[in-house]
């Protein structure tokens, strides 16, 4: 198709790491848009080039699950809102949070979670202990 | 390995879900609320920017038949009428007890505020100002949910599998996305509430994470499916320009609060050219409006980015800041004025009608297996009306808890046996270890299905089509699945998870393909161009089951309504 290999892109420094390994950057280019979101960007790479990048995310873009909040630029923003930029964007975990895989932090509460039950080989039920 | 043990496990927690856990807990259970996501921000309810219906009669007369009536014409033929009557009737009470605790419904003095809808011969749809409704209703029922003592949430545990014993669910096999370690559930009642299925399909409006799991999980357990060649499409869902931070399903409500027109790429009003009238009315159904719109691209008369226009021009700003006040701004942040641009819609995967099939128990035939919400199928048969996918969360929520906490009171002990599980951990940690090496990974056979869904299974079907779909969706299912390239890698593992989905979504992608086949007619959501018309003859529902690995379909009578209104 004509005019394929000039589209415009966008470059992504995106935060890789676990919490046992040493993190880094890395840098995708993705197909850039007017109007895209950062998100958009972390889903075209997910998708196309490293699926197991690691993010948090429900609704896409509406902007009503509140999950996917990070570190866009060394400010802290929901990655559906902040748009995508043509120069070079940064995005990093959440400053406050534990990482447990790239941008995904531990922003569930804790009472939420399988560890609040029990730890491994302990048969713990669903009522929580009496008073 | 960790195990846990609860009275009723919830599968997916959404409205529905939500709604199901309260009820349970008040019924005496105690309840396991699981989601893949977080507990009360994914799934379809917090997507729901509009409204719910239900015949309060606070701005006119109006009463439960009334609704239940609109709900079964819109139908087509085919709903359950006693999911209906169900619905209708206890609509109302399921409002009332949210307004108690607290959602915050848009009232004048002590009634509340009720718009009408298309579709909805009464003023009856519920909301919460400013295209706030689902999140505000999502916010309401995770208050609930968290007060109270009996309900345990769990995020980001993914359920795998519903572990059957003897032919009555006991429990589950789930994966703790966060430690990426499996954990196995014992529960004497199991709700599936995990929603519908629109991530099939390429252009979808509700969360990312409905893959139909529900669904499949339901199959695979032995219960059946209803409905499933019926997936609604919206017919005006944002297409252009970019538009974040809304839901792209928003201009429903500015249309029928408004009125808002809707012109070909020629600047014509065209409804009218396919057998309906959308002047000053803008109540046209939802199956109509998606064929005008299809029909005028295919025509050539489409917009820039293959849509229609949607109009507000002849709206003053005063009117449109009335009635969506901040909506406004955020439109504006995207440079949207709507007192001076057009934009750009096209249809979209919105809901799915179909589902697993229930009693009004919302039992299914699988001892001790329930559903709610989405999930369920049959009560709108082949064709949705606005406002009533909440309202279903709400009631079917709360008939599954309430139902379910009965059922564990009469049985009393759970059939939990670890080696009725093991089958399903095996299979988490052989994926888990990467296992499988292949070429493709998970996320981008999900992104060819999609494809293909919306290409031969979407808003217009043929025979061809669908017999091409169904071929490569047996493929990918028997060849491709078993050798994805899966990253050994443990916390939050994407990789492992978006496998599951895809398994999921192959054998639902293959049941609505399949039931859309044998369906020789065109009817609501279902069109067929080379069937077009409906078939008198055809009024009948399909039932899936999967036996042997095989999905089997048989035709089924329609539920009628019982001669005597249902009690509650």
């Amino acid at each position: 198709m004509s005019g394929a290999i000039n589209r415009p892109t966008a470059l992504l420094r995106v935060w890789r790491g676990q919490p046992d390994q040493p993190g880094g950057y890395e840098t995708f280019e993705v197909p850039y848009e007017e109007g895209m979101s950062v998100l958009d960007g972390l889903r075209w790479i997910r998708a196309r080039l490293d699926p197991t990048l690691a993010v948090r995310y429900s609704c896409i873009n509406a902007n009503v699950c509140k999950t996917c909040m990070a570190l866009v630029n060394g400010e802290v923003k929901y990655t559906c809102t902040a748009r995508l930029q043509s120069t070079p964007t940064t995005v990093a975990p959440l400053p406050k949070r534990s990482v447990i895989r790239d941008l995904v932090t531990d922003t569930v509460p804790a009472d939420e979670r399988p560890a609040h039950l029990g730890v491994n080989g302990e048969e713990v039920t669903g009522k929580p202990p009496e008073p | 390995m960790t195990h846990v043990a609860s009275d009723v496990l919830i599968v997916g927690a959404g409205g529905a879900g939500m709604y199901a856990a309260v009820a349970a807990a008040r019924g005496g259970a105690s309840v396991l609320l699981v989601d893949k996501g977080l507990v009360g921000r994914g799934g379809a309810t917090i997507m729901a920017q509009m409204t719910v219906a239900a015949a309060l009669g606070h701005e006119e007369p109006d009463d439960w038949t009334v609704h239940a009536a609109d709900t079964v014409e819109a139908g087509r033929g085919l709903c359950n009428e006693q999911l209906v009557a169900l619905l209708c009737q206890q609509g109302p009470s399921r409002i009332l007890e949210m307004d108690a605790w607290g959602a915050r419904w848009a009232r004048t003095g002590n009634r509340l505020r009720q718009s009408p809808a298309p579709g909805h011969s009464r003023r009856r749809c519920c909301y919460i100002d400013f295209l706030n409704t689902g999140p505000a209703v999502a916010a309401t029922l995770r208050r609930q949910a968290s007060s109270s003592p009996h309900i345990q949430r769990l995020s980001n545990v993914a359920v795998t599998d519903i572990v059957v014993r003897d032919g009555c669910a006991s429990g589950a096999v789930a994966l703790d996305m966060v430690s990426g370690e499996p954990l196995t559930i014992d529960a004497k009642a199991v709700i599936l509430a995990a929603g519908g299925l629109t991530k099939l399909y390429r252009r979808n409006s509700a969360s990312a994470n409905m893959g139909g799991e529900a669904y499949a999980m339901a199959l695979r357990a032995g219960a059946e499916l209803v409905d499933m060649e019926f997936v609604q499409f919206f017919p005006i869902g944002h297409l252009a320009p970019r538009l974040v931070g809304m839901d792209p399903i928003m201009w429903d409500p500015f249309r029928y609060k408004l009125g808002g027109r809707l012109l070909n790429g020629r600047f014509e009003e065209f409804i009218h050219r396919y057998g309906s009238t959308d002047g000053g009315h803008y109540s046209v159904a939802r199956d109509l409006a998606s064929y005008g719109i299809v029909k005028e691209v295919e025509a050539g008369r489409g917009s820039p980015h293959g849509g229609v226009y949607l109009d507000f021009r002849h709206v003053a700003e005063s009117a449109l800041r009335d009635a969506f006040g901040p909506v406004i701004d955020r439109l504006l942040a995207n440079g949207i004025d709507l007192t001076r641009m057009l934009v750009e819609v096209s249809p979209i995967a919105h809901y799915h009608m179909g589902g697993i099939r229930v009693n009004t128990r919302m039992q299914t035939c699988v001892e001790a297996l329930y559903a709610a919400g989405e999930a369920v199928g049959g009560a709108h048969g082949a064709n949705r009306l606005s406002g009533n996918a909440i309202t279903e969360a709400f009631v079917f929520g709360e008939c599954a808890g309430r139902a379910a906490a009965e059922d564990v009171a009469r049985r009393g002990h759970s059939g939990w046996d670890s080696a009725a599980a093991a089958s399903a951990l095996d299979l988490i940690r052989c994926l888990r270890d990467g296992r499988p090496r292949g070429e493709r990974t998970p996320l981008s056979l999900q992104t060819e299905l999609q494809d293909l869904m919306w290409d031969h299974v979407g808003v217009f079907r043929t025979g061809a089509q669908l017999d091409a779909a169904l071929s490569r969706i047996r493929q990918m299912r028997d060849a491709e699945l078993p050798h994805l390239r899966i990253a050994a890698a443990g916390q939050f593992n994407m990789d492992l998870h978006d496998w599951y989905e895809l398994r999921a979504m192959l054998v639902v992608a293959e049941s609505v393909a399949a039931a859309a086949a044998a369906r020789r007619e065109s009817r609501g959501a279902h069109q067929r161009l080379d069937l077009p018309g409906t078939d008198a003859a055809l009024r009948h529902n399909q039932v899936i089951r999967l036996e042997r690995g095989a999905l089997s379909i048989r035709r089924a009578p329609v539920v009628q309504a019982r001669a005597t209104a249902a009690h509650s």
